[in-house]
């Protein structure tokens, strides 16, 4: 017995908070968005930009206070992931502060401006999510509300009045002064959705069901539900023309659904259905085919147009970021107001052809960064849900990350989305920064250490208590 | 659930690693293709919008770059004119760049790697980029004398002309009507641009050539001093020797004989060499053509620079020639100057240039010294010889140029003699065809005894009677007002 160590009293490994690696790496992303700034303002004005102190003064209360409220409401989250999107989103707003500048824009008009107004409600809204979920699990009570809610914000820019369409995609709802995407909150819910859904029925899925040519097919009624929730996001967006996020949405449930059945089976499923929609949608659209098109000989529809075809914004891109090479032209030295959106879904280019290839190498060494810290944190999860919901939302970054810049430089046909954290568009950022405080929700509670059980010697020098139970109770 | 979780990591990792190596593939590896399409106005306006080198001759500028308050921030204008657009060239938006301007212009502007120090310290103090300037070996007295001596030929004139300095290479002068003004080309007037260029491209007379170099035309009688020199080498005469003068050469094998221009003898059955050239005698240089190899012949040639381009500065060149002859025949004509046999001005003075140094031709240059935009010297030119022989001895060249004072002297140069100075020269008069006028030529050089300028002329069209064409009458003043303003 002597040799013997039960095992609850083996040393259990035990998750440092890291709070303090946060906190310089969180200097570290200040001084890469601050620097940016003064470095726009240089480089293109020939001095530093007059309201330094200001807008770094702003930008340092944001980020501080991100990082107290995670000190305070998740002490145990991943040290990394904020400081990562502080920086880029900082980048992001020197960036666009840039793109401003080049097209002549006024300070009231700037969008640099309107997105640092979205970038501090994004972080508000980013501790907001925090303190109402203490426990990601509580969120897996809200899956059926979650996916419904994702289908009225996918309708609402069908609607009359508040629907607004702007360059061919109905995607936008105006909100008095604001145009908004609700697309972006659909992301965010149809991730909550399917990572409930699929850790409730994930057994069911994957054992129940019948073998077809060597691939297990679940039954109907397990399925039913999600592939109609599918259906009738895929049918909106077609409807809407939003190429982008109806890949983005499909993969984001491909994914789930293999994480959560564990069976490759569904890669190859979801591989031939992609297949096959990519297929009929080229045949059937020809706004999709327009774009597989351009995308396979963009010269073709430059410098001038074929039949209202152009592929100006793709071809101008390339030229910049070919012209910026290696290290780039510099803040001020290059031309980015050649791409039109250049400060949306054009954003890389414009950093491309000021900062070069070492740039983007960097900025997309960040975003893989940001998706393996989310998909470490859904390996050390506790719960099925929570792995899954950290499955989806770094799987959105990625994908979309993936999607948007593979587009622009040409490697996959152009479809609209923006550049997580970095483009101007409010929706997506206030949505991102949403998905980081999930990431960091269930990151810390999977870190945290477990409350400890009492041990027998604590046990011991207890009093033996006898509890009387009277007959009624008993009875109960 | 963590299996799954794993493998979709490494799908995700090559996400992103497809990503980077396509960054890398359009930034890096393809980034030049990009970069030097034609469409891509990104390159084409930065070069145009920026403040390019200065082309200098002597510490004038006859190119260089203005402010201008438009958004291309610098316009090219062109202080040389219509004098200097042959060599200058000109730089548009729309047509490209021509001249100077197109084959110097990684020097002019700035992306040269010679001046890559340059661009390092421009880098690093965060100034604009400025592109290096060109001094020509041009001298603008000389260049005067050419522009005004073309030009007084009259309107409706296709003539050309090239000054070498022996000694060196360096072109001295060099000179084509009718000319353009390429400041109408630069201007960022685009509409008014693209008129002027029409006009140029569609005039007959093609102004945008630059004739000097690269028009190639039957020599004529100048090249009569190439088959003298192969006569020299190769059959040991000199200018004594006895040859042929009669009034018309036989022909071997065809039913026409070679005669004389005007139909008579060269003052005899027999003369001397000289008095062939003095009188520029067909039938007697017709016969030394036959008594020569046809291979001699082309090898004397191109010991002189023909079926080569020795000028590297300034492009597109046309290729001055003597081909191959199958018959006694063609060689006669070929001899003359006629046949197939074609060069540029510049080769017919390089053929003058390279008597006047002594049998050694020189590889004739333009782009004197390179310089920074802080005035530091970059690159300076330097005199080479185009070949490591000389295309004639030293004794042949010392009988031409005996020879060729003479021609001056007593003979069909007369028109170019200056008081007090050695001239030695040579006329020429090429058929082209029975329709046009000939093409009136001359070539000379100055001082004989200690050469400093070599000068070929050449009339491609001119308003003048078909009779009163003969090389000496319009090309000798042109060459006469050139060689003074080289000796002065």
């Amino acid at each position: 017995m002597s040799g013997f160590t039960p095992a609850s009293s083996m040393p259990v490994f035990v998750h440092r908070s890291r709070r303090g690696a946060e906190l310089v790496l969180m200097i570290l992303a200040l001084a890469v968005g601050i620097g940016a700034y003064a470095a726009v303002g240089l480089g293109v004005q020939e001095k530093v930009p007059v309201d330094i102190v200001g807008y770094g003064t702003w930008l340092v209360a944001l980020l501080v206070a991100a990082h107290i409220g995670v000190r305070l409401l998740a002490p145990y989250a991943d040290p990394v992931l904020l400081p990562l999107v502080a920086m880029l989103n900082g980048f992001g707003l020197a960036v666009i502060h840039r793109l401003d500048l080049a097209a002549g824009a006024s300070e009231s008009d700037a969008f640099a401006r309107q997105q640092l107004i979205w970038m501090s409600l994004g972080v508000v809204l980013f501790l907001i999510t925090l303190f109402v979920v203490p426990d990601h699990r509580m969120l897996q009570r809200f899956t059926y509300t979650a996916g419904l809610g994702a289908v009225v914000m996918l309708i609402l820019p069908m609607l009359p009045i508040i629907g607004k369409t702007i360059n061919g995609a109905r995607i936008w709802i105006n909100l008095g002064p604001v145009s908004f995407q609700p697309g972006e909150v659909a992301k965010v819910l149809l991730v909550v959705c399917f990572a409930g859904y699929l850790a409730v029925h994930r057994d069911a899925l994957a054992l129940a069901g019948r073998r077809f040519v060597g691939i297990d097919l679940p039954r109907g009624r397990d399925l039913g539900p999600l592939l109609m929730m599918w259906v009738i996001s895929l049918a909106i967006l077609v409807l809407q023309r939003d190429l982008g996020s109806s890949l983005l949405f499909y993969g984001l449930f491909v994914v789930t659904l293999y994480v959560a059945t564990e069976r490759k089976g569904w890669i190859v499923v979801g591989g031939l259905l992609f297949a096959g929609g990519v297929f009929a949608a080229i045949s059937l659209f020809s706004h999709v085919r327009v774009r597989v098109l351009t995308w396979l000989n963009p010269f073709d529809y430059y410098p001038d147009p074929v039949n209202g075809t152009s592929s100006g914004q793709l071809v101008e891109g390339l030229f910049g970021m070919a012209w910026g090479g290696m290290i780039g032209r510099g803040f001020g030295s290059g031309e980015p107001w050649r791409v039109p959106y250049a400060n949306s879904d054009f954003i890389i280019p414009a950093i491309g052809e000021e900062l070069g290839l070492t740039a983007l190498l960097a900025l997309l060494l960040c975003y893989g960064l940001i998706v393996e810290r989310g998909l470490r944190t859904a390996i050390v999860a506790r719960d099925d849900f929570g792995k899954l919901l950290s499955v989806g939302l770094a799987t959105s970054v990625a994908l979309q990350t993936f999607v948007v810049v593979g587009g622009v430089t040409g490697l996959i046909p152009l479809t609209g989305l923006t550049t997580p954290f970095l483009s101007y568009g409010g929706s997506s950022l206030v949505a991102n920064w949403v998905i980081v405080a999930l990431l960091l929700r269930v990151s810390d509670q999977s870190r945290r250490p477990l409350p400890t059980a009492p041990s027998d010697e604590d046990l011991a020098a207890e009093e033996t208590q006898i509890v009387k139970l009277d007959k009624g109770a008993m009875n109960k | 659930m963590n299996r799954p979780i794993r493998t979709l990591s490494v799908g995700c990792l090559i996400l992103f690693v497809a990503l980077m190596l396509n960054l890398t593939y359009v930034q890096f590896f393809k980034a030049s293709w990009y970069n030097d399409r034609a469409d891509n106005r990104r390159v084409t306006e930065e070069a145009y919008a920026q403040q390019r080198g200065d082309i200098l001759v002597g510490k004038k500028a006859i190119a260089t770059s203005k402010p201008s308050d438009d958004k291309y921030e610098w316009q090219r204008t062109y202080p040389g004119g219509k004098k200097y657009a042959p060599i200058t060239g000109f730089m548009s938006y729309s047509y490209g760049q021509t001249g100077i301007e197109r084959s110097q212009d990684s020097v002019l502007s700035g992306q040269d790697n010679k001046l890559f120090t340059n661009r390092l310290v421009d880098l690093v103090t965060n100034s604009e980029p400025a592109g290096g300037n060109v001094e020509l070996t041009i001298d603008p007295k000389v260049q005067d004398a050419a522009y005004e001596g073309l030009t007084a030929l009259g309107e409706d004139v296709q003539a050309a002309t090239v000054a070498i300095e022996p000694k060196t290479g360096r072109i001295l002068a060099m000179a084509s009507t009718p000319t353009y003004n390429p400041s109408k080309l630069a201007t960022h007037d685009f509409g008014a641009a693209s008129k002027s260029f029409n006009n140029l491209s569609k005039d007959e007379d093609e102004p945008l050539l630059n004739r000097s170099i690269q028009t190639a035309l039957p020599p004529g009688s100048t090249f009569k001093l190439v088959t003298a020199a192969a006569a020299i080498e190769k059959l040991g005469m000199d200018g004594d020797s006895k040859v042929y003068g009669g009034a018309s050469l036989d022909l071997p094998g065809t039913t026409t004989d070679l005669p004389n221009l005007n139909g008579t003898s060269c003052g005899g059955e027999q003369i001397t060499l000289t008095r062939a050239l003095e009188v520029s005698c067909n039938t007697a240089f017709g016969q030394l053509g036959m008594d020569l190899s046809d291979e001699d012949m082309r090898a004397q040639a191109e010991a002189f620079g023909f079926g080569q381009h020795y000028l590297d500065d300034i492009g597109p060149q046309a290729k001055s020639r003597y081909p191959t002859n199958d018959g006694k025949d063609k060689q006669a004509r070929a001899a003359i100057g006629q046949q197939d046999v074609i060069a540029t001005p510049l080769q017919m003075a390089m053929v003058s240039a390279g008597i006047a140094n002594g049998g050694e031709v020189m590889k004739p240059y333009l782009v004197d010294r390179v310089t920074s935009s802080s005035l530091d010297v970059i690159d300076q030119g330097k005199p080479t010889t185009i070949d490591n022989q000389p295309a004639i001895s030293r004794d042949t060249a010392e009988i031409l140029t005996q020879m060729m004072v003479s021609v001056v002297d007593n003979g069909t140069a007369e028109v170019a003699s200056i008081p007090g100075v050695s001239v030695a020269g040579k006329t020429g008069t090429a058929q082209s065809s029975k329709e046009r006028a000939p093409y009136a030529w001359f070539t000379s050089f100055a001082p004989a005894e200690n050469p400093s300028i070599a000068v070929a002329v050449m009339v491609q069209k001119s308003g003048t009677e078909r009779s009163e064409i003969a090389g000496g009458r319009l090309g000798g003043p042109i060459a006469k007002a050139m060689m003074e303003a080289a000796i002065s």
